[in-house]
């Protein structure tokens, strides 16, 4: 059969095309410029080359940071998706409780992360907060302050709170969409509740656990406020993560150009691992 | 119009228009040949021309820094090795 190309639908999509070009490309390209130079402010800019990409190649700090994203993001994955999937196949799908369930869960991402951070910040904190008054009332010696480890939990329990919701959403929404003669056979059949989750709630809620998948890694791995917040990328460095470094060295060091360069390696490893999560994804969907 | 904030360089300007100039190339080429050119190369999955020129740039990217890291500041062979790379990708993959 012959196939109607209609170019039309293009000019559509003309709006969305300038937009991002204003939001996104300009300002990526003007960071393209800044990597390859550098300033000591008035629009004064002197040519450097690849100087910046080699110092950022071969700087401890810059290595170390993404160490830290990269587990704190692996962390994050792997408890809120399994987290997520679990409270959706929890929740009730019909009733009154769906409402309320959805506002619940809706709550924590209304909040903007500013917000988020501020409320773990004073809720951990060991002379008034909370948890933290709560833990050392029961003998634990928290204080996220001072200790490493109790740092990464607190940022890691804030980020589980804030975000488990959208994982739950998107999951929840795949399992609503499933017709109910899939359960009826399955239940003819006499499948397990494993079989059932495992042959036909997984396979259904795929697509948009693709979706969670890339959105929490992405998001965790560019996560910047609310450690920021908490514990300032402390006690040392140790919850400094790449856009908290990325920020100190672009504006509390005012080294442009060296910043530009990290956030293109930045930039080149996001692209490079969401198109990795996409491919085994689809691949493995398409598999299906 | 004055562009002196977004710091244009004659070499980044170089880069950009080169990578437009691959935009519009696809483009025509889509134009001449539709529907993409599907096929399952070595990867093992279905890929577009679009998904092509998108691995070699990113590989093309790596390779670079990868050179910076490992062997020194001389870039042409690195993008050398990157023509080879994108030649390789369109080629089998």
């Amino acid at each position: 059969m012959e196939r109607t190309w209609n170019n039309k639908a293009w000019f559509m999509v003309l709006p969305v095309l300038l937009l991002v070009a204003f939001s996104a490309i300009i300002p990526l390209m003007t960071v393209v410029n800044y990597s390859v130079q550098d300033t000591f402010g008035n629009n004064d800019f002197f040519w450097a080359g690849s100087e910046w990409f080699d110092e950022i190649l071969h700087s401890d700090r810059f290595w170390e940071a993404m160490g830290r994203n990269l587990v704190f993001s692996a962390i994050i994955l792997i408890i809120e998706i399994p987290l997520g999937i679990f409270i959706a196949l929890n929740m009730p799908k019909k009733g009154w409780g769906v409402p309320v369930c959805l506002v619940l869960m809706a709550l924590p991402l209304l909040i903007p992360w500013n917000v988020v951070g501020t409320i773990w910040q004073v809720f951990g904190r060991v002379d008034i907060g909370l948890l933290g008054y709560s833990l050392r009332a029961l003998g634990f010696n928290y204080n996220y302050v001072n200790d490493p480890f109790d740092a990464w939990i607190t940022v890691i329990v804030m980020d589980v709170w804030h975000w488990t919701s959208l994982v739950v959403l998107l999951c929840y929404a795949g399992l609503v969409s499933i017709p109910d003669a899939y359960y009826q056979a399955a239940k003819i059949d006499g499948a397990s509740r494993w079989a059932i989750f495992r042959y036909i709630q997984l396979p259904k809620m795929n697509r948009v656990l693709l979706i969670a998948v890339l959105l929490r890694f992405m998001d965790s791995f560019m996560i910047y406020t609310e450690p920021f917040v908490v514990t300032g990328g402390g006690p040392g460095n140790t919850t400094t993560f790449l856009s908290i470094d990325l920020v100190k060295l672009a504006i509390g060091e005012f080294n442009l150009g060296e910043a530009a360069a990290m956030s293109i390696v930045y930039f080149l490893i996001i692209m490079l691992l969401s198109w990795v999560f996409y491919t085994v994804m689809t691949a493995y969907d398409a598999e299906q | 119009m004055n562009l002196t904030w977004m710091a244009w360089t004659l070499p980044t300007a170089v880069f950009f228009i080169t990578i437009l100039a691959l935009l519009c190339g696809m483009a025509i080429w889509e134009y001449v040949s539709p529907g993409g050119n599907p096929r399952v190369g070595v990867l093992r999955f279905e890929t577009t021309r679009g998904d092509r020129l998108f691995l070699s740039l990113l590989g093309s990217a790596f390779i670079h820094l990868a050179w910076l890291g490992l062997v020194g500041p001389n870039l042409w062979w690195a993008l050398a090795l990157s023509v080879v790379y994108a030649i390789g990708v369109f080629r089998y993959v």
